[in-house]
């Protein structure tokens, strides 16, 4: 087939679908959870739980694939991204335990996300600690085995849904924790630990600059078992260096989810970046000021010079999104493609959302108006997910053909 | 269904065109540009190659194959191995397919079958004007109808001016719309000086002035749609342009890895390292935009926004990248032994053209 930018009949039913769902259920209640940070937006994941989740997008013919997963996700973080960050989903955890777990261990963790007279569920995904932040080798909780079980020990901080994941009746949290510290990236394992196990314990929430209506936890472990059937992937340890080529599944593993999940973030910066250009454009729009494309660059305007460039910047994000995620549906190796779309995602919508502020003047700046909650949710973007140094990293590595010990 | 990889065919022409890039124009790239020269053979092994012929008309003994994505390709490849002799290679385009777009029957029987011919012959298009704020969809260039005729009176520059060529085709307003002339090279008050332009040097460029160009009635193309030649143009240009910073894009990437300072190399220093991501990144964004805005020409559909938006984001991601490369190789990329500072003052030639290339 050859290049075709035309989208499937489903992609542009789930388009008009999930903006639906996003124009109705979150924009109205974005400014309420944004004030009050840590509350549970019960309307929406009530709603979501108990209706969104079982409707139908509809559309006939083939599928877009990933590129129409990120379609939904561009579309409902164009409603709130916090929000989004907030629903009842399997979330970060969920795609680890789809990439690397068990028929058994996918049955016993994410049968519930369909299952319609269940409470309302999450997962999440615990990597990061106070010391092992981008560098997930460095990461310090500890897995000892005994008996049938692993004992972990540690703490993990910045964990998106940490809060619903481990306090939810069926919630569960993949957690990251090296069983032999001397094999670094090899003895890094993956353990599924679900809501209510003796020892976990959600221990702080952060209050942050945007996405507030997302629970960013700090999870304690303080001699918590799990049993041995919860490890993700392989048991044996690898040493370290081979764990990368051997198909090791836990460092390996959780690179892997990056590969898929960075497409999927990016697609989520999108939304958020085109939720302020789209307003902007129509508040412009009702001043008489419109972007002209046939105006010889002299007689252009300041503002429609930056929206031309806002416009440009949002696309390119877009399409290289599309194109990662265009290639995990044809099953390539994505990784360069993937840190591309998150690293020019990132910073494209975090500059895009700071100049609506600024063209809108003292109306953007104020709470009346979200494109100063915009502004503060895009940023994350730039961090979360790999930072965007780690991505120009990968990037980089991958187009001199560098290792990671030649560039380091 | 969306999709991002090329076809088999496509791929294949992509091929064939990497290697002419890289056989016959990289190695010239150099001495054509320092001697203001064109060599003819190398116009004629283009000519052999169909690049233009595929996209004419089957009736006219062309390939029929009208593709801007593939044409998109195309001008990729042959920017990569230089610009001027990109433009140089694919200027036909100029003066077959706004005939093949706009032109009536008759003018396509009369001026389509030049181009299909055996040997190589150049098209000229004539769009911008030496003046502040030309503006390719308001020419300041007048167009008078006289009885049956039509007269012209203004001024252009910039356009592509190839020995070989019989015509060129001029834009010029009537009553404020814009219209497009097939004007012979040698008519009278049609006068051609050449020009000395920063880069593309290889290129042979002119300023056109016209005063009382008489041409007859059925000189004016018939159909023409000044908003879908801009939009040809800019994608076009926009991928001309991904190609020239794909090049300095290279040649910083090998530099770095081969030069050494404090014991590593360059390329291992994170400051050169991030600059070539970035590089990267910028130049893939830049493509995607270049083939939708492609696509959307060959869906028929109005493209104008998107070949805008794609031309802009290339003239901002090709001058970086070609200003990167510079900078990677320091002191060797100030100097004339190296092509970066040649496709330095190439990439700011983006945006001073308009309408020297088509799709």
């Amino acid at each position: 087939m050859p290049i075709t930018f035309s989208l499937s009949d489903r992609s542009l039913h789930a388009r008009d679908h999930f903006h639906r769902m996003a124009a109705d259920h979150m924009r109205p209640i974005s400014r309420k959870y944004d004030d009050h940070e840590h509350d549970l937006p019960t309307e929406w994941v009530d709603w979501y739980w108990k209706t969104g989740r079982f409707t139908q997008a509809g559309g006939e013919g083939a599928s877009d694939g990933f590129v129409q997963v990120c379609i939904q996700a561009e579309e409902l973080c164009w409603g709130d991204a916090g929000l989004y960050l907030r629903t009842p989903f399997a979330g970060l955890g969920g795609s680890a335990v789809g990439a690397t777990g068990t028929p058994e261990q996918k049955q016993r963790y994410l049968a519930v996300f369909a299952d319609p007279s269940a409470q309302p569920a999450w997962g999440a995904m615990a990597i990061t600690e106070p010391g092992a932040g981008s560098d997930s080798a460095a990461i310090e909780t500890t897995a000892t085995p005994s008996g049938d079980h692993y004992v972990l020990n540690g703490t993990k901080i910045f964990c998106t849904g940490g809060d619903g994941a481990a306090s939810s009746p069926a919630g569960f949290v993949v957690v990251w924790a090296t069983v032999d510290k001397s094999a670094g990236r090899g003895g890094i394992k993956a353990f599924v630990v679900p809501a209510g196990t003796p020892g976990m314990s959600v221990v702080g929430l952060d209050r942050k600059l945007g996405i507030r209506a997302s629970d960013t936890a700090t999870l304690r472990f303080e001699n918590c078992r799990v049993p041995r059937a919860n490890l993700l992937g392989a048991e044996q340890v690898k040493r370290d260096d081979d764990a990368k080529q051997t198909g090791d599944n836990g460092f390996k593993g959780a690179m892997a989810t990056f590969d898929a999940s960075r497409p999927l973030v990016a697609a989520m910066a999108v939304g958020v970046g085109r939720a302020a250009l789209d307003f902007v454009k129509e508040e412009l729009a009702k001043s008489g000021i419109a972007p002209r494309y046939d105006a010889p660059p002299v007689q252009l305007t300041a503002i429609e010079r930056d929206l031309a460039e806002m416009e440009a910047e949002l696309q390119a994000a877009r399409l290289l999104t599309w194109r990662a995620a265009a290639m995990m549906n044809r099953r390539l190796p994505n990784s360069l493609e993937a840190s591309m779309a998150k690293a020019k995602a990132g910073s494209a919508v975090t500059k895009i959302t700071q100049k609506a502020v600024e063209l809108l003047g003292p109306l953007g700046y104020s709470k009346k108006l979200l494109v100063e909650k915009w502004m503060r949710d895009a940023k994350i973007n730039d961090i979360y997910e790999g930072t965007q140094q780690i991505n120009l990293l990968i990037v980089a590595r991958r187009i001199l053909d560098y290792s990671s010990a030649m560039l380091r | 269904m969306i999709d991002f990889t090329p076809s088999e065919e496509q791929a294949l022409v992509v091929e064939t065109v990497r290697q002419f890039a890289e056989k016959e124009l990289r190695p010239i790239a150099r001495k054509c540009e320092e001697t203001r020269t064109l060599p003819a053979e190398v116009l004629a092994r283009a000519h052999e190659l169909g690049l233009v012929a595929n996209a004419l008309p089957d009736a006219f003994g062309g390939g029929g194959e009208r593709n801007a994505v593939t044409a998109a390709l195309v001008a990729e490849e042959l920017a990569w191995g230089d610009l001027a002799l990109a433009l140089a290679v694919l200027s036909p385009a100029l003066g077959a397919l706004p005939i093949a777009d706009f032109g009536s029957e008759a003018q396509q029987q009369a001026h389509l079958p030049r181009f299909l011919g055996d040997g190589f012959v150049p098209g000229a298009l004539a769009i911008p004007e030496p003046r502040i704020g030309s503006d390719a969809f308001r020419p300041a260039t007048l167009a008078r109808r006289d009885a049956s005729d039509y007269v012209l009176d203004g001024a252009k520059c910039l356009v592509p001016w190839l020995p070989g060529g019989d015509d060129v085709i001029v834009t010029a307003s009537e009553s404020g719309v814009a219209h497009a002339f097939i004007v012979p090279r040698r008519a009278a008050g049609l006068t051609a000086m050449p020009d000395a332009t920063m880069g593309v040097s290889a290129l042979p460029l002119v300023d056109l002035t016209l005063s009382g160009v008489r041409v007859p009635g059925s000189a004016r193309l018939a159909a023409f749609d000044v908003r879908r030649l801009v939009a040809r143009g800019r994608v076009a240009l926009a991928a001309c342009g991904v190609g020239l910073a794909r090049a300095a894009f290279e040649l910083a990437r090998d530099y770095a890895k081969e030069r050494e300072a404090f014991g590593t190399k360059i390329a291992q220093k994170q400051a050169i390292a991030f600059l070539l991501a970035n590089m990267a990144i910028e130049i893939d964004g830049a493509r995607l935009l270049v083939w939708e805005a492609a696509w959307q020409l060959d869906q028929g559909d109005d493209a104008l926004r998107e070949a805008t938006l794609a031309i802009n984001q290339v003239k901002r991601v090709a001058l970086d990248a070609a200003d990167g490369a510079v900078q990677v190789l320091g002191g060797h990329g100030y100097i004339r032994e190296y092509l970066p500072e040649l496709q330095l003052r190439n990439a700011r030639g983006l945006s001073a053209f308009e309408g020297i290339a088509l799709v």
